[in-house]
């Protein structure tokens, strides 16, 4: 009986006497930190994606306290209402940012390209871009092996199993940019979510002359320049016979949708094209 | 009482049945596919424009910069065009097409067959023919010769290596070498003797092939006693640059380093002809030995093959795409490439065509590690590739570069050995690139 006592007795003195040279200690070595930065990591979304360029939701919410304008700082995740009320708790001010979606710039189905080799390693777009150029004839699209959706926090982006492309959900992606990191052939571009969620863009990185790309890929841009015409706002430039249409001067107007002979400038929730009047006059006969 | 190297490897199927075909000549090619990038290091820039004719063996491509290689026309004919043309791995690169004509050699190339033994150039005349004539390795990585036989300064080689090893299954083609050329082989290596300076060179040749070990040793009797022929327990990676040195001299190459540092120069069986031909016949490295094999294939051979010959035109002289073969490799089964395009051309460090079934190239798919540690006893580098693996899936490249993923020569006897069948070497390679890349940009600061 004696021994249990004596236990639980050393035992009690032993952690109050540390407990107390942890409390003095503590007190000692305190870091001293701006309390704000706990404020402003309350108010981030909090998950560590690292879309903002920073190690986590901590270093920004460092960041953002030091800093002396919030203008080069953006959470991606966020977007505009958690900059705002960040500025709001830091007693700043902010510019509003365009808010922005992941873009998967290839139309390369089975059916658009056909394949040409059969890839039967380990499927990831990494090592298959390491070893080669890829299932179909052109080198520049989409390998299919996923790392795009391997890398997703927010579960935003996943494989279509019959086209064998990356679909991205437009609710949950937050641009944060991992995808556009992890993609070893620079397919997949960050783009303004534009007015209504509606966005054009060329469904291609193919680099190859027209005849080339065509040959590969049914839907592939060969770059002849007849967007480059149309485009009333010069927001289509042409370059190593691929088209690319700035998002900042792009005002929608949908003609180069139209003049694409290979159908690759694609819109996105567009209304349905209303057929033009003479078709509407045989309809109605 | 037969030597090998001190750690890890593997015992792969031991298929050698081309061995005792001879070295067939290739016929005439229509139109051939000379590509820029044959060596490691820059590419070569043309030196004729389209519609130029020219002579077998004329430069056609010079090297540019340190790391480089000359290129030589390997047929008479025209220039049809110099555009991007796809490699074996479907990646553009810049190629000289020739269409084809006839084979006139160009002149001052001795094509006397008969074996010249007198060395007549100097030290300094050795190096500047072999890099004129374009000679790079042909184990594989295809470094430029000139520059391995130049050590940089404050570095001295005291011996020769021969890699006549040949560790991979199927291929025979520097077997029919050490055959058919092997008092050429052994006038090679003296020259690289004299361009080095060494007193003393070892040819490493694995113990299943005691033809070509007897057939060397009988000639070297004669006059080369300098030269070594030593005898090899049969085992892969012994061809590996870093084993065969510590087979033959046991001597340990630093972490990062390179033979040199050790004091041993390592070259192929096949470049000491090259190196033979170019320095006592004048003749440019246009052709190689190579063995078109596979178990598929009803009729194995070995040719001498020139640079620019497209695999389809390989396979229709073998007979056609055999019925079975579901994968084509350019090269061994362990260290060989898929070829995707058929369109693309050979090289000169090709060695090999292989041929694959379905039986043979099934994938079984992935299962956990069961921590049998058979990757670890099979690593030729000392390495824990298990480790590796998970560390690089995590994209710890701190740990990674701790636990040395440098030092991987990607010989693939992890994942060749692994019961569940993980894509070790696929993890490790893509990890490997990206640590280099890391401490290349750390030591460039």
């Amino acid at each position: 009986m004696n021994t249990v006592l004596l236990t639980v007795l050393v035992l009690s003195i032993l952690g109050l006497v540390l407990a107390l040279v942890l409390y003095f200690v503590a007190q000692k070595f305190k870091v001293e930190e701006d309390p704000r930065i706990d404020g402003v990591q309350e108010i981030l979304p909090g998950a560590n994606c690292g879309g903002c360029g920073e190690a986590g939701c901590r270093a920004f919410a460092e960041n953002c306290v030091k800093a002396e304008s919030l203008d080069s700082l953006f959470c991606p995740v966020g977007g505009n209402e958690t900059m705002k009320m960040v500025a709001e708790y830091l007693g700043r001010t902010i510019d509003e940012k365009a808010p922005r979606i992941a873009v998967v710039r290839c139309n390369g189905t089975c059916e658009n390209r056909p394949r040409t080799t059969i890839y039967d390693g380990y499927v990831s777009c990494s090592v298959m871009a390491a070893l080669y150029a890829g299932e179909s004839e052109c080198r520049w699209g989409c390998l299919g092996g996923g790392d795009c959706v391997a890398v997703c926090k927010f579960d935003a982006i996943k494989m279509d199993g019959v086209t064998g492309l990356p679909v991205v959900d437009e609710d949950k992606c937050t641009a944060c940019g991992a995808c556009v990191k992890a993609c070893p052939k620079a397919i997949i571009e960050l783009r303004n979510k534009g007015p209504k969620n509606r966005r054009i863009f060329v469904s291609c990185v193919n680099k190859d002359k027209g005849g080339i790309a065509r040959k590969a890929c049914g839907v592939a841009c060969i770059g002849c320049g007849k967007c480059e015409k149309i485009c009333p706002f010069d927001a289509i430039t042409i370059n190593n016979f691929l088209a690319y249409i700035d998002p900042d001067k792009c005002k929608l107007c949908r003609k180069c949708v139209a003049e694409c002979p290979t159908g690759a400038i694609h819109e996105i929730n567009f209304p349905v094209r209303l057929p033009k009047k003479e078709e509407a006059i045989t309809v109605e006969q | 009482m037969s030597r090998t190297f001190s750690l890890g490897g593997i015992h792969p199927h031991d298929k050698k049945i081309s061995a005792n075909r001879e070295i067939g000549e290739f016929p005439l090619v229509d139109t051939a596919y000379i590509s820029m990038s044959q060596h490691l290091g820059s590419l070569s820039e043309p030196v004729v424009a389209k519609g130029d004719r020219v002579l077998t063996g004329q430069l056609i491509a010079k090297s540019t910069g340190f790391i480089s290689a000359n290129i030589h026309s390997p047929y008479t004919g025209i220039i049809h065009n110099i555009e991007p043309w796809p490699d074996l791995s479907g990646n553009m690169v810049l190629h000289i097409i020739v269409k084809v004509e006839e084979d006139e050699w160009i002149k001052g190339i001795d094509l006397d067959p008969s074996v010249e033994r007198n060395i007549k150039l100097s030290k300094e005349e050795i190096i500047k023919r072999i890099a004129e004539c374009g000679i790079v390795g042909l184990g594989g990585a295809a470094f430029p010769t000139h520059i391995k036989l130049t050590p940089p300064p404050g570095k001295k080689a005291d011996i020769l290596i021969i890699n006549g090893a040949e560790c991979e299954p199927y291929l025979t083609s520097d077997y029919r070498l050490m055959m058919e050329k092997a008092e050429e082989l052994l006038v090679g290596t003296k020259i690289m003797m004299k361009a080095l300076g060494v007193e003393k060179a070892v040819i490493g040749i694995e113990e299943n092939k005691p033809g070509a070990i007897k057939k060397l040793k009988d000639t070297a009797r004669k006059d080369y006693s300098e030269i070594e022929i030593e005898s090899l327990k049969k085992r892969y990676p012994q061809g590996g640059e870093k084993q065969l040195i510590d087979a033959l001299v046991r001597r340990r190459v630093p972490s990062m380093g390179l033979p040199i540092d050790v004091g041993v120069v390592v070259q192929n069986v096949g470049t000491a002809v090259a190196v033979y031909e170019a320095v006592q016949k004048n003749k440019p490295l246009i052709d190689g030995i190579v063995t078109i094999t596979g178990d598929c294939l009803p009729d194995q051979r070995n040719f001498r093959l020139r640079v620019g010959t497209t695999f389809e035109k390989i396979i229709d002289v073998v007979g056609g795409m055999p019925q079975e073969a579901v994968k084509v490799l350019s090269g061994g089964p362990m260290m060989g490439k898929a070829i995707s395009k058929l369109t693309a051309a050979t090289v000169k460090s090709t060695s090999g065509i292989l041929f694959l079934s379905q039986e043979q190239t099934k994938r079984a798919p992935e299962n956990n590690c069961i921590r049998c540690s058979k990757c670890v006893q099979a690593c030729p580098m000392g390495l824990e590739p298990y480790l590796l693996n998970k560390l690089a899936r995590a994209s710890r490249m701190d740990d990674l570069e701790e636990n040395m993923i440098q030092d991987c020569i990607e010989c693939g006897c992890c994942a060749y050995t692994c019961p569940s069948c993980i894509p070790l070497l696929d993890n490790i390679r893509i990890a490997k690139a990206s640590v280099l890349k890391i401490m290349r940009s750390r030591a460039r600061k």
